[in-house]
């Protein structure tokens, strides 16, 4: 289950996650600004029914439409170790 | 790419802030001094514009909401030129906010860069773009404050020496630092650039003389291209990746983390975006704005300054002395004093009815928007809104729209799509009424009780959803997706709260008043020639066969035209039963946008979908005010 992608907006709502995928385009430039690039650890704060997503990168949240994360591809991460942040 | 090439450097701002905003700032000598021009930029809600209003003195609209504020606003401190710039995440042109801001920059001699610290992921990889550039910067590290009640560390020293340009903590709420702003002016300087930049960066260099220009080439700067004729990179995101990357080493470096507390206003923030928790402070949100305008304002407030300062004190002294020169049942005393005076009736409309509560409306809004709530309502209802060809970010001109539907057209061009703001367009203009409209419809509301209520609020909620599922049906393309950052909540600051208030009720009320004056003049000059009711037996099919009221009401008809709320007021003076009052409002609602909208949508949209939205407000107004009159009478 860790090394197979899912798309993001079906992902369980507080798990960490890498970012395998994101679809070229104005997005992505948009979430490179932000910090949210290939093989970064985020974590879905929160999945809203319908999908949209809230995830978070530090202290950033960022709100994804449905439609856009069902395009960007994700794996499950190790939860964090808690001794270490 | 929109209307962003002829958004140049050099733009005057508008004469509205020039007049409002006079200088009023610290050691502004006599004579205009063009000296060395500044801009200051940052990420959408760091405290930029309050650094503004510490140098220069002058009001600037604060916002909340990522890119609020695309208009140029220019102050003077001392020798510098300020100029304040939308809020951006880099230096492009992706919107139109960050074309301005790109202007503005290009032709900066020195950059003042605030920045959340807080949010230094975000917020440098801004940081490192403009030094990339080759600008002089200095960084503003704000919100200080926070930093220390969330227990993280920010070594400033080091930040500044892997940034290579000086760095002055700040904390705008409270002026803390302020006093560097000066050594910061001083000691901007031109930064360590990405040293892999630096070869493609210099074959560049020979075609455009500037660095900043060459670099937003490479980015692939469409404008900036064109400008030198040359064709734009392609290395954006390899670019953007590096910097990136440069990006997370100086932050590794530079912030450590003591503790890890989660604040109670972080807290707040994510009930807001949880579906369960999200929907209560949803309705607890608009339940506190209907206490505090619907009730406190709508019906307390205007009560008194409609029928005590106005109806009582104003008309009956303005009349007076209008009477003692020009006989009250004259033509002239007629249009002045009569029944639509425009000394009497519009002055008290304007003043002591719709003054109050657009106050009321703007003061809730900016609450709203200043404590970071409006992009977590935008994210909680992206899914709702995708099911009419939206999503989440038009709930920002949606709502704007209750305060004013010609601001809240303007508001439309933040949409991702032309697609999308054909729709939010449309929907502002068909079915969402204004706060002066609303007022006057609260108001005779709650005298035809909670049924009629209800019946209004489901009427209109069904023309909302079936404008946009129809247009999203028609409309080709596909809904761009939604992707905002969340600003942190915070408290707002009165002040700032206050300020934003004045400024747009004063814009809202300057706008208004000539178009009241006008519709009085022109209901005035119809009703001395006798044109009134010609146009009421016009109507009068319509009026009193199909939506069974009372045929004067078709005035109030002629006044909507001119403004929404004018009419809504000029079902006031008639004696409605309940149902006809619900039936009346429903058609007044619905009818064709004010004259000031229309404008906007001319100038918007064009002339087609103007046309095509007034003459289907017609259609849809009539035709939906006349089926609820054959159900309910």
């Amino acid at each position: 289950m860790k090394t197979i992608p899912i798309p993001l907006h079906q992902v369980k709502r507080g798990s960490r996650l890498i970012i395998s995928e994101i679809p070229d385009g104005r997005a992505k430039a948009q979430l490179i600004r932000l910090g949210v690039v290939k093989g970064e650890f985020i974590r879905c704060l929160e999945r809203l029914p319908g999908g949209t997503i809230v995830i978070q990168k530090h202290r950033q949240e960022i709100a994804i439409g449905v439609a856009l994360a069902r395009s960007i591809l994700v794996t499950y991460a190790a939860p964090e170790n808690p001794s270490k942040a | 790419m929109h209307n962003q090439t002829d958004t140049g450097p050099f733009q005057p701002a508008s004469p509205e802030h020039i007049e409002k905003h006079r200088h009023v700032g610290l050691d502004v000598s006599e004579t205009e001094v063009h000296g060395l021009s500044v801009a200051l930029v940052g990420n959408p809600n760091v405290g930029k514009s309050l650094v503004f209003n510490y140098l220069s003195g002058m009001y600037v609209d604060v916002s909340n909401y990522p890119g609020t504020t695309v208009e140029l606003i220019k102050g003077h401190y001392k020798a510098y030129d300020i100029h304040d710039t939308p809020g951006v995440y880099g230096i492009s042109a992706f919107t139109a906010e960050e074309a301005v801001t790109r202007d503005i920059v290009l032709s900066a001699d020195i950059v003042l860069n605030v920045v959340d610290a807080v949010h230094l992921e975000r917020d440098l990889f801004l940081t490192q773009q403009l030094i990339d550039m080759g600008k002089k910067v200095a960084v503003i590290l704000n919100f200080m404050d926070e930093v220390k009640t969330l227990g993280l560390r920010i070594d400033t020293k080091l930040l500044s020496s892997y940034l290579g340009v000086p760095v002055f903590e700040t904390t705008a709420t409270t002026r803390t630092g302020f006093d560097q702003l000066d050594d910061a002016l001083l000691q901007a300087r031109r930064g360590e650039q990405d040293s892999s930049l630096h070869h493609k960066l210099h074959t560049m260099l020979s075609v455009t003389g500037s660095e900043a220009e060459a670099l937003l080439i490479l980015e692939g700067d469409e404008a900036t291209a064109l400008r030198h004729g040359v064709a734009t990179g392609h290395d954006r995101e390899l670019l953007y990746i590096g910097r990136r990357n440069r990006v997370n080493i100086v932050i590794n470096a530079v912030l450590s983390e003591t503790n890890t507390r989660t604040r109670l206003a972080t807290l707040f923030g994510r009930w807001a975006v949880n579906a369960w928790t999200g929907i209560p402070l949803l309705l607890l949100a608009l339940y506190l704005i209907y206490l505090f305008v619907g009730k406190l304002v709508a019906q307390d407030v205007v009560s008194f300054t409609e029928s005590t300062l106005g109806k009582n004190l104003w008309e009956p002294w303005i009349q007076g002395i209008v009477t003692r020169f020009i006989s009250p049942s004259s033509w002239l005393g007629t249009i002045l004093v009569g029944e639509f005076g425009v000394v009497t009736m519009t002055v008290t409309y304007l003043l002591f009815l719709l003054l109050p509560l657009v106050i009321a409306f703007y003061l809730s809004l900016a609450i709203m928007e200043d404590s970071g709530y409006l992009p977590r309502l935008a994210t909680l209802v992206d899914r709702s809104l995708n099911s009419i060809g939206l999503n989440g970010a038009a709930v920002i001109p949606l709502i704007l729209g209750f305060g004013c539907v010609t601001m809240a057209t303007i508001t439309t061009r933040l949409l991702g799509s032309e697609r999308e703001k054909t729709i939010a367009a449309a929907i502002l203009q068909f079915a969402i009424p204004c706060s002066a409209q609303l007022a006057v419809v609260a108001a005779l509301l709650a005298g035809a009780g909670f049924g009629a209520i209800l019946i209004y609020s489901i009427t209109i909620f069904i023309v909302f959803v079936a404008v946009g599922t129809v247009l999203d049906r028609i409309l080709p393309g596909a809904t761009t997706p939604l992707l905002i950052d969340l600003p942190p909540m915070r408290l707002p600051r009165l002040d700032n709260v206050l300020r934003k208030t004045t400024y747009r009720t004063y814009f809202f009320m300057k706008e208004a008043t000539p178009w009241f004056f006008a519709g009085a003049l022109g209901v005035g000059i119809l009703q001395v020639t006798g044109l009134l009711t010609v146009w009421q037996n016009l109507l009068a099919p319509l009026t009193t066969g199909w939506l069974q009221l009372p045929r004067e009401a078709s005035t109030a008809f002629v006044m909507g035209m001119v403004r929404r709320d004018f009419g809504a007021a000029g079902l006031y003076v008639l004696a409605l039963k309940p149902h006809q009052v619900v039936v009346a409002l429903v058609t007044i609602t619905l009818f064709t946008p004010c004259i000031a909208s229309l404008m906007v949508m001319l100038k918007e949209r064009g002339w087609k979908e103007a046309l095509m939205v007034w003459t289907g407000t017609w259609v849809v107004a009539f035709f939906v005010g006349g089926v609820l009159s054959q159900i309910l009478i």
